[in-house]
């Protein structure tokens, strides 16, 4: 142990009290600290989770990130040429080529994709009329990207598979219509068309809106009604590892051409508001450990006074000043050292007490726990900001017990 | 032989709205291995011509040759080196560390320095205990000893870097006849047997007595005149 630490150990220990004192405060703070990051941290990984399982991570849709450039644009970049007036060429909606793409996008390791086909259509039942989403879908691929298949009250997706005709509806617009397993609807698409549909499952996700407005259908179907005939203007993507769907998504981009959105892109003001959300969360409680340095200051403020006399005789044996600074500094770091060990153990068990809480959240059936966040990186940074205040606080006294003139306190005593 | 510490026309003025001189015009030069006692008038200046000897206090005058080496350019922390090199203190009031053994007290300075290994540095400290007849105490705390015993461990913390000069502020001021008649024979065969050269300020006569030479300070000055 150097000479300095020693000299740092035994002076706390030989001032009992206000060291425990300030122990604690830093100790608490930790603590505090860990709980009430891994709480807010816990409920946004949980909220997030939510998003992933219940929202497609990545989709590519027929459109492009930026309009298509004029021609005589493309030909002369630095000319002063514009034909004005020029109108982008009408296509048939839809990604072309659209059986290659997601060949190609399936060769992409951890990845699920299934082709969809995404239409409005008008459904006519015992006279009333409603506008709904269809979407055209082969069951099997959609299996594999989304949860609707465990949404199901009643039926199957294979239903469809095995009936052309099947139409999958919400409960919502079950109740609203009036329809139940076996019903018979008529769906009248913009251009004309008109089928017959009977409804072969009902699913309930609990969200009003998409359980009011969503209808699945077989792909084949779909693309009859709606008048595009082997097209597909969709394609929805899963990822084992969700956190990496903004690096696949570019990936799928550069490779197609056409517009692919992670669900981080899609969701970036939410994403905002949970940074915003954390930014506060962690000023709140480093502020705690501001406030608990205060008592290291205090502690060590008051080693130096008392121990003026030791320091002018240490520095008129030949310790530098700077012997003198490291002293004191040593003795905030090892009371934001101590502190944040003891901090650490506390927080951890007041996380473990948090888990055990169990809530009932209005509307759901079911009991859940609080959810706690246990990563690593939240002890790192309560650590360190322990550590940093600590010896923040030990700074000034121990600036002030380096520049002692040993011959001032010599006089006083002589 | 060159004298181990010379000054010249030293003077300490403190600054302030009124100036106060400590010392002025201090010429002295002061021999390898000898015993030199400083005496006179209470508030005269003896203790500010310590510090500033002991290179404890900057003089605002004149200059200080230690061992032939002018030190008047050093920084704070040359002077710091110097003194945990060359010089030990002792004063009046022991000043040892209360939550240090007497060992560890010997020790701090070493440490310091880190001149000897641990091991080297302990077997000193505990041999030069035992001339100054404290080897049974090395393991006590300060307040467990006597003041004579006192003052006997911070001689032996002086001499632990082996100095060429103690300096000792009244170091038997505080004692009875019997310690203080100790404490003066131990500064007196330090001379003899280690050649170290010691100058102490004291107004004990027969302390001063067993010194090699006597010089008065009155006022701040050298006074050839002066007697105890
Ligand atoms: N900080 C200070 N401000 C003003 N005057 C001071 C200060 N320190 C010392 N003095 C004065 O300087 C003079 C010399 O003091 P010093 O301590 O050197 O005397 P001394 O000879 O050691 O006295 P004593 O025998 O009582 O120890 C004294 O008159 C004292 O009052
Ligand atoms: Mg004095």
């Amino acid at each position: 142990m150097s000479l300095q630490l020693s000299i740092a150990v035994t002076q706390l220990i030989s001032r009992r009290r206000p060291t425990l004192v300030s122990l604690g405060g830093i100790a608490l703070g930790v603590a505090f600290f860990l709980a009430v990051s891994s709480l807010m941290r816990g409920s946004e990984r949980d909220f997030i989770k939510r998003l992933i399982d219940n929202s497609p991570h990545i989709t590519v849709s027929d459109e492009y990130r930026k309009a298509r450039k004029q021609p005589a644009i493309e030909e002369w970049p630095d000319g002063a040429v514009e034909v004005r007036r020029v109108k982008p060429l009408t296509e048939v909606r839809g990604i072309r080529g659209h059986a290659q793409k997601l060949a190609f996008i399936e060769t992409l390791p951890g990845l699920r994709a299934a082709p969809v086909l995404l239409g409005s259509v008008v459904l006519t039942f015992a006279g009333r009329n409603e506008g709904v989403t269809l979407n055209g879908i082969v069951p099997a691929k959609m299996k594999g990207v989304s949860t609707i298949e465990e949404k199901l009250t009643q039926g199957s997706l294979e239903a469809l598979a095995t009936n052309p005709n099947g139409l999958v509806i919400g409960e919502g617009l079950a109740n609203k219509f009036g329809l139940s397993m076996g019903s018979v609807v008529n769906a009248a698409s913009p251009g004309g068309e008109v089928r017959t549909l009977k409804v072969v499952g009902i699913f309930r996700t609990g969200n009003a809106s998409y359980d009011e407005n969503q209808t699945f259908a077989l792909l084949k179907r779909a693309q009859g009604l709606l008048d595009r005939a082997n097209r597909v203007n969709r394609f929805t993507i899963q990822l084992d590892d969700p956190y990496a769907a903004r690096a696949v998504a570019a990936v799928i981009e550069r490779q197609i051409g056409y517009k692919a959105v992670s669900w981080q892109e899609s969701t970036e003001d939410l994403m905002s508001v949970l940074l915003v959300r954390n930014l506060i969360m962690y000023s709140v409680v480093s502020a705690i450990l501001v406030v608990a340095s205060f008592g290291i200051y205090n502690t060590i403020s008051t080693i130096v006074m008392e121990k003026i006399h030791d320091i002018a005789i240490l520095k008129s044996m030949g310790f530098h000043a700077r012997d003198i600074r490291r002293i004191f500094l040593a003795e905030g770091v090892i009371l934001g050292a101590l502190g944040s060990l003891f901090g650490v153990s506390l927080g951890m068990g007041l996380m473990w007490l948090l888990a055990q809480v169990e809530i009932k959240p209005p509307g759901a059936s079911d009991i859940v726990h609080l959810p706690i966040y246990w990563g690593w990186e939240q002890y790192l940074l309560a650590v360190g900001f322990a550590l940093a205040s600590a010896v923040g606080a030990a700074y000034l006294p121990a600036r002030k017990a380096g520049q002692v003139q040993p011959v001032a306190i010599l006089r006083g005593l002589a | 032989m060159t004298p181990i510490l010379v000054a010249e026309r030293l003077g300490r003025v403190l600054a302030g709205e009124v100036p106060v001189t400590l010392v002025r015009d201090i010429d002295l030069e002061v021999g390898r291995g000898e015993f030199l006692a400083i005496m006179g008038p209470s508030g005269s200046g003896k203790s500010s011509l310590l510090y500033l000897l002991g290179l404890l206090d900057t003089p605002t005058s004149g200059r200080i040759l230690l061992d032939g080496q002018d030190t008047s350019g050093y920084g704070e922390d040359q002077l710091a080196a110097t003194r945990l090199r060359k010089l030990g203190f002792v004063f009046q009031f022991h000043f040892l560390l209360a939550e240090f053994t007497v060992l560890d007290n010997v020790l701090l300075p070493m440490r310091r320095l880190g001149k000897l290994d641990e091991g080297a540095a302990r077997k000193r400290a505990e041999d030069l205990l035992e001339q100054l007849g404290l080897r049974e105490h090395a393991r006590k705390h300060p307040h467990q000893l006597s003041g004579g015993q006192r003052q006997r461990v911070a001689i032996v913390r002086a001499l632990a870097n082996d100095p060429l000069i103690i300096l000792a502020d009244e170091p038997t001021g505080n004692l009875d006849t019997h310690a203080s008649a100790n404490v003066q024979q131990i500064l007196h065969d330090l001379t003899r047997q280690l050649g170290t050269t010691v100058i102490a300020v004291t107004h004990d006569v027969t302390f001063a007595n067993a010194a090699d030479r006597r010089i008065g300070i009155v006022d701040g000055q050298i006074d050839p005149e002066w007697r105890a």
